[in-house]
């Protein structure tokens, strides 16, 4: 059975269309990543999903109950992280997670080890009585997670949960996430980090309110309509934005150590690149076929659009 | 000013309390760098950019930004620099047009500069489509371009971004940086916190802070090479962790 199934899902709001026959289906105990530009409907298929927008047709299944008709079950089986969560700002760290723990009627002992655990993740421990308006922007966004994940959901929605996390805790907060998925728990997050997508087990590329592919992280390099080549020299990043050939080369994208090129065809490009590495004196600069990333496929198909 | 930095710190620090939230740090940064200032969440580096920017006052150590001094000369320092703070400070209810309005007039600029300003800007940051549309209305990408136009109208030859890149998606992140490396090119110094570490690939110079101090900074290239790492990102996972077994250390 799918945790959540999503049957052709369309809002719209005056005569903007914000979802369009969206579909999709989540596996329990899986973790599904929803990767899109902002407005392409993530935000509004959250909301929908977790009850508090209703669709103007099509319907959401969450836990084999329908949210139209189902709410309050629904709403017992899910955890929300919306964008901007609102932490009690004259609350102090503490009081804050003792706060939603009893919103969610986690037992004192149970508690104890849930915050513990959290507080690893965010290192908020030495922060505990400071007020939630007095931490970083960062800080406050480990809060918000943490008091997210104090009751362990059998579906939890988290809408950018990372933006403005440090890669230490991001990654921390990854291995959480793992875990609860190894616990039972279906997990849909929306990111627009790409290196988080890659660790989900399926992705779903969104735009203008309905998928345009959707896989397993590892089928992406399929969707990827051109061909991408790595150039790799420290110099060459340098001279990057020098690559202007407008025929050949479709898209460049800077790396510490070296660029990686769209190009339609790889055989017909490397002679032009050979080329501008000589006239530009750069020596030593290996040039090989790369495998392209769910990044360079959503940005191939949102240059596309 | 000496030997051409445009912005520097001594000792720079800032308490809250009996808090240390800015713990003596002291860099430079010269004429037209990018430079990306990096660290842990909480490690104070949006409380050093509101002491560059004049924002806040520091309780230790000096500074100075454009040649002016960071306590005595604040005034003179805003209207020499632009600042984009973390989240994006623009009025929702106000249009594209008259947030720019709002920020050129705390600027000192005239109207007839404003106008003018505005004419460039559109046209440069591709923003004549949204000028009447209400800030609070236009998507996130859009947003940012806003702020960004906010805060280089006046010409500033000094830029303060704070995390100007957070929750926007790679083909605007890519966008914005373009945009970065153009003013970069015509001078303009530019001194950036990001959470994004292929960012940080793309500054000149990084510095990444934990807990109030700065443990390491150079060109991202040359630390990549010191620290035996293949990315920025080990290189910050492999510094941020190790400071945080110590400080966990020495509080126990
Ligand atoms: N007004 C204040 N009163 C008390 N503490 C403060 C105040 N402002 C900031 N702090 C504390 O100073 C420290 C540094 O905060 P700062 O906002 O500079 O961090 P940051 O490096 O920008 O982090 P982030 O990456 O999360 O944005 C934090 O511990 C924060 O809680
Ligand atoms: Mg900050």
């Amino acid at each position: 059975m799918y945790a959540v199934a999503v049957e052709s899902l369309s809002k719209s709001y005056n005569n903007i269309h914000a979802l369009q026959r969206l579909t999709l289906n989540v596996k329990e105990a899986s973790m599904y990543g929803l990767i899109g530009p902002d407005g392409a409907g993530k935000t509004t298929f959250m909301r929908i999903s977790t009850c508090l927008l209703l669709q103007t047709s099509g319907s959401v299944t969450v836990g084999g109950f329908e949210t139209r008709k189902k709410p309050s079950h629904v709403k017992r089986l899910i955890g929300y992280m919306p964008q901007r969560f609102s932490l009690y700002q004259d609350l102090s760290v503490r009081e804050n997670l003792i706060f939603f723990a009893d919103l969610f009627g986690i037992t004192k002992k149970e508690r104890l080890n849930r915050i513990d655990e959290l507080l690893s993740f965010s290192r908020l421990g030495l922060f505990l009585n400071r007020r939630a308006g007095k931490l970083s922007g960062g800080m406050k966004q480990k809060l918000a997670l943490s008091c997210t994940l104090i009751h362990k959901p059998e579906v939890l929605f988290l809408d950018e949960p990372t933006t403005g996390v440090d890669p230490v805790s991001r990654r921390e907060f990854w291995d959480i996430l793992a875990d609860l998925k190894r616990g039972g728990t279906t997990i849909i997050v929306s990111t627009p980090y790409m290196d988080e997508a890659e660790r989900c087990d399926r992705v779903g590329l969104i735009f203008n309110g309905s998928l345009f592919a959707e896989d397993t992280p590892d089928k992406f390099p399929e969707y990827f309509k051109n061909e991408l080549i790595a150039v790799r020299s420290p110099e060459i990043v340098r001279l990057a934005r020098k690559l202007d050939f407008p025929d050949v080369v479709l898209d460049v994208r800077t790396f510490g150590d070296r660029v990686n090129l769209t190009v339609s065809n790889a055989l017909g490009a490397v002679p032009v690149i050979e080329q501008f590495l000589k006239s530009n004196s750069i020596q030593n600069a290996i040039i090989e076929r790369v495998n392209p990333s769910i990044e360079d496929v959503f940005v191939g198909h949102m240059k596309n659009e | 000013m000496n030997n051409g930095n445009v912005i520097e710190a001594q000792n720079l620090t800032r308490k809250f309390g009996n808090f240390t939230a800015v713990d003596s740090v002291t860099f430079s940064v010269g004429k037209g760098e990018v430079f990306g200032f990096l660290g842990a969440n909480g490690a104070g580096k949006s409380t050093t950019i509101r002491m560059l920017t004049g924002i806040l006052t520091p309780t230790g150590g000096k500074g100075s930004v454009a040649g002016f001094d960071i306590i005595r000369e604040q005034e003179k320092i805003r209207r020499n620099i632009g600042y984009m703070s973390q989240k994006f400070s623009l009025y929702e209810d106000l249009t594209v047009e008259e947030n720019l309005a709002f920020y050129g007039g705390i600027y000192g600029m005239s109207s007839k500069e404003m106008s003018s300003a505005r004419k460039r800007l559109y046209e440069r940051l591709n923003m004549g489509d949204i000028r009447r549309r209400l800030a609070g209305s236009i998507p996130l990408g859009w947003k940012q371009r806003t702020s960004l136009a906010c805060a280089i109208q006046h010409n500033p030859r000094i830029l303060f971004l704070d995390e100007p890149t957070g929750g926007v998606d790679p083909l605007s992140r890519r966008a914005f940086w373009d945009i970065i490396y153009d003013l970069s090119e015509s001078g303009i110094t530019v001194f950036v916190t990001t959470h994004y570490m292929d960012e940080a690939e793309y500054c000149g110079r990084i510095s990444i802070m934990h807990a109030g101090k700065i443990i390491t900074i150079g060109n991202p290239t040359v630390l990549k090479k010191e620290y035996r790492k293949k990315t920025i990102e080990d290189v910050f996972i492999y510094l941020v962790s190790n400071a945080d077994v110590q400080t966990n250390q020495s509080n126990n």
